[in-house]
C-alpha cells in the first residue's frame, strides 16, 4: 500500500460564467427577446454549457501527499486555491480527474460553520461539533476540553449572540480543534482572531505535525508557510507552477508577486492628501538607490519623503513609526530631538537612512508625522508604505526566524557556558 | 512501513446516473437530529408562544372555513358529523404537508453558507424541516383528541391505521419539499410558486369538503393529488367517514413515486448547489 494521503490526478474544474446578456436593438428584437426570454434562461441554467463563458479554475493539477506532509498552498487571487479547496472538502465536484483521500478526512474552511446565535455555547458544541463530522458520544467525551481549551467555563450556557467576537471565534475554534481526522484540509482560518488566539492556532498546528497528521493548508499568509509547512505548492492560473520546499517557493513567489505584502511596491503617493501642508510621497529604497518593498534582515534602507511645498515655518523635524503586522508600533526614529538634524522651510525632500534592520521575517509598514517637535503636528501620514521582511537568518543558521511566533526584533546575542 | 487499512474515498466528476447512497445517509443520522433539534430549539426559544403556535394555526383556520364554508357555504349538510371536527381531522395532514413542504423548500437556499463551507449530504436539509413538523403535528393531535372529547366523538379501533396515513403524508411531504427544495435553488423563482401553489392545493384536497363531494368516475383521477387519499384516510381512522380504498390506494402510490422522483432529481443536481447557491 502506498503511503500518500492525497493522492490527485489530473484534476480540473471548468465554471460557466453568469447568463449571456441579450442585446436588443429593435422593438421586434426586444419583443422576442421578451417571450423567448424566459426560456433562453431556462436554456442557460439547465443546459448545456456555451464555450463562451466557461473558463478553468484547475486544470490538470496532480500532486501527491504523503502521510504526515504539511503542505502549504500559495497562489495569488483566482489562481484556483479556494476551487481545490472546495473540491478537496467535497463542497464542489471536479469536472475532470479524480482525487482519491487514504483516511478519515475533515475540512475547515472556516471556524463556526452552523453557529446559531440563539444557541448556548454548549449547544452550538454540539451542532458544530455534528456539522464537523464528530458523533454525538465523541462530542460529550470531548465536551469539557472544548469548553476548558476555549476558556469559556463561566459562559457556555449563555446564548452565543451576547458574545463578544473574540468569545465566538475561540469557542468556534476550540471545536475545531479536537477533531481529530487523519488528513485535515484547512483554509485561512489562522488569520482571524487576536494575537493570543492566532499563537494558539499555531500551536494546535504544530501538535498536528508532531501527530504525524496529514496537513493541506491554503494561505496567503506566507510567513505561516514557512514556518508550518514541510512542503510549499504554488499555483497560478489553475495550475501548479512550483512544488518544493516552502522557503524556496515562498521566495519564488515573493519575487512573483511583489505586492503580496499588501500592495506593497516600496512607494506610495499620498491617495488623499488634505489642502494644508503635507507629506506627498515616500519611497524606499534598497542600498544600489533601487525602490525595493523586499529587505533582508541586516540591509540598509534609505527613506526618501516629499513634502508638498514650502514649510510653515523652520526648524521642524520629520518623524517615522515603524509598525508590525499587527499595527503595534515597534519603534520610533525622528530627525530632531533623536538625531540633531533640523530641516528650513524650503527643504521638501528628506532621507533617513535605516539599518542595518535588525527585523524578523514578516511585513512592516511606516506612518509618518512631519511638526515641530513637543509643539505643532502639521501632518500625520498613517500606514504610508509597507515593507516585507523576506529572509532573516542573522545567525547563519539555515532557518529564518519570522515575527509569527518570534516576535519582531533579533538581539545580536553571544552564548557562553556560565561556569 | 506498514500502514494500517484506510478507508479511501474518491472524489470525481459525477456521473451521468447518480444513485441515493443510502449507506452514507445512515452514516449522518445524527446530523438529522441535531438539524431537527437546532430548528425545534431555535423556534421555541424565539416566539413567546412557541407550542401554542402549532394549535393557533389550524385551530383558526379552522374556525374560519367552519363558519364560512359551514355556516354561510352549507357545507356542513355534505359531511358527516360535525363539520368544524371534518375540517379539523383534515386540517391536521394538510398543515402538516404544507407547512413542511414550504419550510423544506426555502431550506436549500436558507443553508446556503452551510452548504458552501462543509460537506455532508444535502437531503438532509429538506428531510430535517419535514421532521421538525412532525413535533407541531403532535401537538395538534393532541388538540383533535381534546376537540373529539368536546363533540363526543369516541375514537374507533380504525385510529391504530393512522399512523399508516401519517407516514403516507410524510412521503409526499417530503417528495414535495425534496422536489421543491432542489429546484428552487436553481430557478429562484419556484419560491414564489409555492405559496400560491400550496393555497390552491388545499382546494384540491378534501380538507373543507368530503371525497364523496367528488363525481365518482373522476375519483381516481382526482386521487392522483396523493394528499386527496391521504387526509380522506386519516380523517376516517381519527374520526370516522367514508375511505375509498381505490382512492387510497392510488394516492398512496402518487406519494411514493413523488418521493421517488424527487430523491432521483435531488441526487442527479445536488452536486451542483455548491456552484449555484
Amino acid at each position: 500500500m502506498s503511503s500518500d494521503a492525497i493522492d490527485i490526478h489530473r484534476l480540473g474544474k471548468r465554471y460557466t460564467i453568469g447568463v449571456t446578456p441579450i442585446g436588443r436593438a429593435t422593438l421586434g428584437e426586444s419583443l422576442t427577446s421578451w417571450v423567448a426570454g424566459p426560456w433562453r434562461r431556462f436554456r442557460a441554467l439547465t443546459g448545456p454549457d456555451n464555450e463562451a463563458s466557461q473558463f478553468w479554475a484547475l486544470k490538470d493539477v496532480t500532486l501527491k501527499v504523503e502521510v504526515g506532509e504539511v503542505v502549504g498552498i500559495i497562489g495569488p487571487n483566482g489562481a484556483g486555491k479556494s476551487t481545490l479547496l472546495k473540491i478537496l472538502a467535497r463542497i464542489t465536484a471536479p469536472t475532470e480527474g479524480y482525487v482519491d483521500l487514504h483516511g478519515r478526512a475533515s475540512s475547515l474552511l472556516e471556524v463556526g460553520t452552523g453557529f446559531h446565535p440563539d444557541l448556548t455555547g454548549r449547544e452550538n458544541i454540539f451542532l458544530n461539533g455534528a456539522i464537523l463530522g464528530m458523533f454525538r458520544t465523541e462530542i460529550v467525551r470531548k465536551l469539557d476540553a472544548i469548553v476548558a481549551f476555549a476558556e469559556l467555563e463561566q459562559f457556555i450556557d449563555t446564548p452565543v449572540k451576547h458574545y463578544s467576537s473574540g468569545m465566538y471565534v475561540r469557542l468556534a475554534f476550540s471545536v475545531a480543534a479536537h477533531l481529530e481526522p487523519e488528513i485535515l484540509i484547512i483554509d485561512e482560518v489562522l488569520s482571524v482572531g487576536d494575537l493570543h488566539f492566532r499563537n494558539k492556532c499555531l500551536g494546535r498546528m504544530q501538535d498536528l505535525r508532531t501527530e504525524g497528521r496529514t496537513v493541506l493548508f491554503v494561505s496567503h499568509e506566507l510567513t505561516s508557510v514557512r514556518q508550518l509547512c514541510s512542503r510549499a505548492v504554488m499555483l497560478q492560473h489553475g495550475r501548479i507552477v512550483d512544488d518544493g520546499p516552502p522557503g524556496d517557493v515562498t521566495r519564488k513567489y515573493e519575487r512573483l508577486y511583489h505586492d503580496a505584502a499588501g500592495n506593497s511596491t516600496g512607494v506610495a503617493n499620498r491617495p488623499h492628501p488634505p489642502h494644508s501642508y503635507h507629506l506627498k510621497r515616500v519611497e524606499l529604497r534598497a542600498a544600489g538607490g533601487r525602490i525595493e518593498s523586499r529587505f533582508d534582515a541586516g540591509d540598509i534602507m534609505d527613506i526618501h519623503l516629499w513634502s508638498s511645498g514650502k514649510a510653515p515655518e523652520n526648524s521642524y523635524t520629520v518623524e517615522f513609526k515603524l509598525l508590525n503586522s499587527d499595527d503595534e508600533v515597534i519603534s520610533f526614529g525622528a530627525a530632531n530631538p533623536v538625531r540633531s538634524t533640523y530641516y528650513r522651510a524650503e527643504h521638501d525632500h528628506f532621507v533617513c537612512r535605516l539599518g542595518p534592520l535588525p527585523l524578523t521575517e514578516g511585513n512592516y509598514a511606516f506612518s509618518f508625522t512631519v511638526g515641530v517637535w513637543n509643539k505643532a503636528r502639521w501632518d500625520f501620514w498613517q500606514k504610508a508604505v509597507r515593507f516585507t521582511i523576506g529572509r532573516c537568518d542573522p545567525f547563519g543558521t539555515g532557518h529564518g526566524i519570522s515575527n509569527v511566533n518570534d516576535g519582531d526584533f533579533v538581539i545580536p546575542q553571544e552564548w557562553l557556558p556560565g561556569n | 512501513m506498514a500502514y494500517p487499512q484506510r478507508r479511501t474515498l474518491r472524489l470525481e466528476a459525477p456521473r451521468s446516473w447518480q444513485t441515493l447512497n443510502l449507506a452514507e445517509l445512515w452514516e449522518y443520522r445524527e446530523l438529522l437530529f441535531f438539524f431537527v433539534w437546532r430548528d425545534v430549539k431555535v423556534r421555541y426559544k424565539q416566539t413567546v408562544l412557541g407550542a401554542l403556535w402549532a394549535i393557533i394555526q389550524p385551530l383558526t383556520t379552522t374556525f374560519a372555513f367552519a363558519i364560512l364554508f359551514g355556516r354561510l357555504g352549507g357545507m356542513s349538510r355534505h359531511v358527516d358529523g360535525p363539520y368544524a371536527l371534518h375540517v379539523f381531522a383534515g386540517m391536521l395532514p394538510w398543515t402538516f404537508f404544507s407547512n413542511t413542504v414550504t419550510v423544506a423548500a426555502n431550506s436549500l437556499v436558507g443553508s446556503g453558507h452551510l452548504i458552501s463551507k462543509v460537506y455532508f449530504p444535502r437531503l438532509l436539509v429538506p428531510l430535517s424541516a419535514i421532521a421538525s413538523g412532525l413535533i407541531d403535528f403532535a401537538i395538534a393531535f393532541v388538540v383533535l383528541l381534546i376537540m373529539m372529547t368536546i363533540y363526543g366523538v369516541a375514537p374507533t379501533p380504525s385510529i391504530l391505521a393512522a399512523p399508516l396515513f401519517l407516514a403516507g403524508t410524510i412521503a409526499a411531504a417530503a417528495g414535495a419539499g425534496i422536489l421543491f427544495a432542489a429546484l428552487v435553488v436553481t430557478f429562484r423563482d419556484v419560491r414564489y410558486i409555492i405559496t400560491f401553489a400550496m393555497q390552491l392545493w388545499l382546494f384540491a384536497s378534501p380538507v373543507l369538503y368530503s371525497i364523496e363531494m367528488i363525481p365518482a368516475r373522476w375519483r381516481l383521477l382526482y386521487a392522483i393529488n396523493p394528499m386527496a387519499g391521504l387526509v380522506t384516510g386519516f380523517r376516517a381512522c381519527v374520526v370516522g367517514g367514508p375511505a375509498p380504498s381505490d382512492v387510497i390506494l392510488v394516492s398512496s402510490a402518487s406519494a411514493v413515486v413523488l418521493l421517488l422522483v424527487a430523491v432521483r432529481y435531488f441526487v442527479q443536481v445536488e452536486r451542483r448547489f455548491a456552484d449555484v447557491i
